[in-house]
């Protein structure tokens, strides 16, 4: 049976976006998967009774490490921000790429604790910064100070002891390009040294709160119980600095997207489903239901979505306990069908990650196809015709040809730069000041506004005789050559109407990272966990891979 | 130092400032950071360019010709760069392609570079006494490396050189002949055995 790829006029709509979940494909998981056997080690822990100072992290393989160096700094409560306009933050981190001498450390030291404003060089791979959960952190110090466990309650609610508020890497601020590292093996896949910084971040929290801890009472003190510690992740506060990315990067969030599909159309084919791999399935599905009842979150938007995920989860399960026998043919497109038919957007997008949990053979071989070689695709094809581009437009873009842009309503917002922190913000149009200052991020106008311009045009003219006349179009131009190849490249959505909801972005992308329990703060930005449930670092060896449904918090 | 990825999106966003489109702004910051990354002065000339760009005018040239003559003042070799990628498919016909005068060559000159990876031939750039070999954007080669690069060029001339060997004949069976010295001369015995296949094969 041959089963066709998802429509990317319905997955890439912004609200289904929206929905993505984890997966094994997610880069978190990905990068515990690679460097598993990796030599972890915790080189320098220098921090004074307070738990401030300096500390160094490694993974070594070969001839090759990575350390992670850390600075734990003195905030005032009042300094304390999780916003970008910050400029303390209790901690700050870099990965360098080998072993930082006492040199570099000291130079680290001057420049890693200003982030945005301070310079790194090409030894550095990424660079963060984290604030203290001060409820939760100073909770499990003061219990453990006193030779007890932290209230498993409150640290529930959270599910961190930090958070970081930006990971940045690709040549930010000095940092090394990506070209410079991207041959070697164990990162051929997206934003993996990210994600090592973040899981070294996490160990160091737990080892700097039973360091204070410790030397707030060292008669009495315990160490933090491992298990609770393997139910805490990092924590991480996202604005609106991630969308731009996913439209900025065409062809990487094709080849990320293309990925799930590719994954879900290969289980979907599965004729006969083994025992064991039914087992499997139905297990992370039951288990996951932690995940959900867990999920704490202020935001109505999120509580609706929560709820109907958990009305249909259990809906599910009766079906698969009650009506679906694995043992029938194809029984994950049968799974898939029903989802279609009685179960929302959030929920269908769940199951289809779980549904990848059995079948490693599938989804190993699709993580090292989640990079991409952007600058392959960047030349504009101008000895092609504007009837190609017309065309392409007319099959890739059906949907967004039918947004009215005269309406006020789909043009209301628009994106732009800000001059004070050089981040992305997104503004009412018709009521702000800036619009003339317009990122190129309202691809559907544009792409609306190239086929108006094409319908007026000779279609035999060439792309580049088109391109003399119409410059002003050449970002677009570029684009629709580009969704020509990869067909999930492009957010079939407006990203500028009324009614945008910024998370949506935000959180494709932090489901790919292999984030959990999005909590939105606004329609501008959210809180994530990540790592919760994770194998601590002398864990990785040998460790459960579907951990992510096994958490206890 | 400045990264690559810095380089390429200030150069982009100052492009825009600079009254370039978006579209346009992409190859600029394309081209800067090629040039940077091959030790050119690419920002230094882009700078001066843009500065340049409030006082004086430049021409903008829609169609390339064989042979083009700017009325009074240098070509822009940004919209010059840009066209040239874009008629790239029609200028490669040309022998040789001549240009009267183009203000800031070295930015034409990324422009340049990059075609010759995509039509995947070398570029050779000829402008007052001074010669240039663009090879297939993997790097630049010149004769003035060390030297200031001229804020307008006259009589820039580009010769595409058509893919063929930079060695003669006998350089290359010299060569060969040498490289023989690692093969072994079969015997029937190893011709019978150590292909894999039969002698002959008409079954």
């Amino acid at each position: 049976m041959r089963v066709q790829l998802r429509d990317p006029n319905t997955i890439m709509k912004l609200s289904r976006l929206g929905s993505f979940h984890q997966s094994k494909l997610s880069f978190l998981r990905s990068f515990l998967s690679e460097f598993k056997d990796w030599e972890y080690k915790k080189d320098i822990f220098n921090l004074n009774k307070l738990g401030y100072g300096e500390a160094v992290y490694s993974f070594t393989k070969d001839k090759r490490t990575y350390s992670l160096v850390c600075f734990a700094n003195e905030i005032k409560d009042d300094e304390r921000s999780d916003r970008v306009i910050a400029t303390k933050w209790d901690a700050a981190f870099t990965l360098y790429d080998g072993v930082p001498s006492q040199k570099d450390i000291d130079r680290l030291k001057n420049e890693v604790p200003k982030q945005e404003v301070g310079r790194l060089s090409f030894k550095e791979l990424t660079l963060s910064r984290a604030n203290k959960s001060i409820r939760v952190f100073n909770h499990v110090v003061e219990k453990l100070s006193e030779g007890k466990q932290p209230d498993l309650e409150l640290l529930s609610k959270v599910g961190y002891l930090y958070r970081t508020t930006a990971v940045y890497g690709s040549g930010k601020f000095g940092l090394a390009d990506r070209f410079r590292i991207k041959n070697r093996e164990e990162i051929n896949g997206p934003f993996r040294l990210e994600m090592m910084l973040v899981y070294l971040v996490r160990q160091f929290t737990f080892d700097q709160v039973n360091h204070v801890a410790h030397q707030k009472n060292p008669s009495e003190a315990v160490q933090l119980d491992k298990k609770i510690c393997k139910n805490l992740g990092i924590g991480n506060s996202t604005g609106l600095g991630m969308a731009p990315f996913i439209v900025n990067h065409p062809t990487l969030l094709n080849n990320w997207v293309l990925s799930r599909e590719i994954a879900l159309k290969k289980i979907r084919e599965i004729k006969k489903v083994t025992k064991k791999e039914s087992d499997l399935f139905i297990d992370c599905i039951k288990k996951s239901l932690t995940n959900i009842t867990s999920w704490n979150t202020d935001s109505d938007y999120q509580q609706i979505k929560i709820k109907n995920l958990l009305k249909d989860i259990k809906k599910f399960i009766t079906f698969i306990d009650n009506s679906l026998d694995f043992e029938e043919e194809y029984p994950f497109n049968k799974i898939y069908l029903w989802l279609e038919k009685e179960a929302c957007e959030e929920c269908i997008e769940y199951v289809v990650s779980i549904m990848m949990e059995p079948y490693n053979e599938i989804t190993n071989s699709l993580v090292s196809q989640m990079s991409s070689e952007e600058d392959k695709y960047f030349t504009i094809p101008s000895s092609r015709t504007v009837n190609d581009l017309k065309n392409i437009i007319e099959k890739k873009y059906s949907n967004i040809l039918k947004i009215n842009f005269e309406n006020k309503q789909n043009t209301q917002n628009f994106w732009f730069i800000s001059k004070n922190k050089e981040e992305p913000r997104l503004a009412d149009r018709f009521e702000e000041s800036g619009s003339e200052l317009e990122q190129p991020l309202a691809i559907a106008r544009d792409v609306k506004k190239l086929y108006e311009k094409i319908l007026n045009s000779q279609h035999n003219l060439t792309v580049g005789e088109f391109l003399s006349k119409n410059s002003k179009l050449r970002h677009i131009v570029r684009r629709v050559f580009i969704v020509e190849k990869f067909p999930y490249s492009e957010i079939q959505d407006n990203t500028i109407g009324k009614n945008i909801m910024p998370i949506d972005m935000l959180r494709l992308k932090l489901s790919f990272f292999g984030a959990l329990k999005f909590d939105p703060r606004s329609d501008k930005w959210l809180r994530i966990c990540m790592f919760q449930g994770a194998p601590l670092p002398d864990e990785l060896k040998n460790y459960d891979e579907q951990w992510v449904y096994k958490t206890n918090m | 130092m400045k990264s690559l990825s810095e380089i390429e999106t200030t150069t982009k966003r100052a492009s825009k400032a600079a009254g370039f489109s978006w579209g346009e702004s992409e190859e600029i910051g394309k081209c800067i950071r090629q040039l940077e990354m091959f030790g050119l002065p690419g920002i230094k000339h882009l700078n001066s360019y843009f500065h340049d760009r409030q006082k004086n005018i430049y021409e903008n040239l829609s169609l390339i010709k064989s042979s083009n003559s700017s009325s009074s003042n240098p070509y822009c070799p940004i919209i010059l760069g840009i066209g040239f990628l874009d008629q790239l498919k029609i200028v490669e016909n040309y022998e040789k392609i001549y240009f009267s005068s183009i203000a800031y060559p070295i930015i034409f000159l990324s422009f340049l570079s990059r075609s010759s990876e995509i039509i995947g031939k070398k570029i050779n750039v000829k402008f007052d006494h001074k010669e240039i070999l663009l090879n297939l954007n993997v790097n630049i080669y010149s004769n003035f490396l060390n030297l200031e690069f001229p804020k307008n060029s006259k009589n820039l001339e580009i010769n595409f050189i058509e893919n063929k060997d930079n060695f003669s004949d006998d350089e290359w069976k010299s060569l060969y002949k040498l490289s023989e010295n690692t093969f072994v001369e079969e015997n029937d015995s190893l011709k019978k055995g150590a292909a894999g296949a039969g002698l002959t094969d008409n079954d």
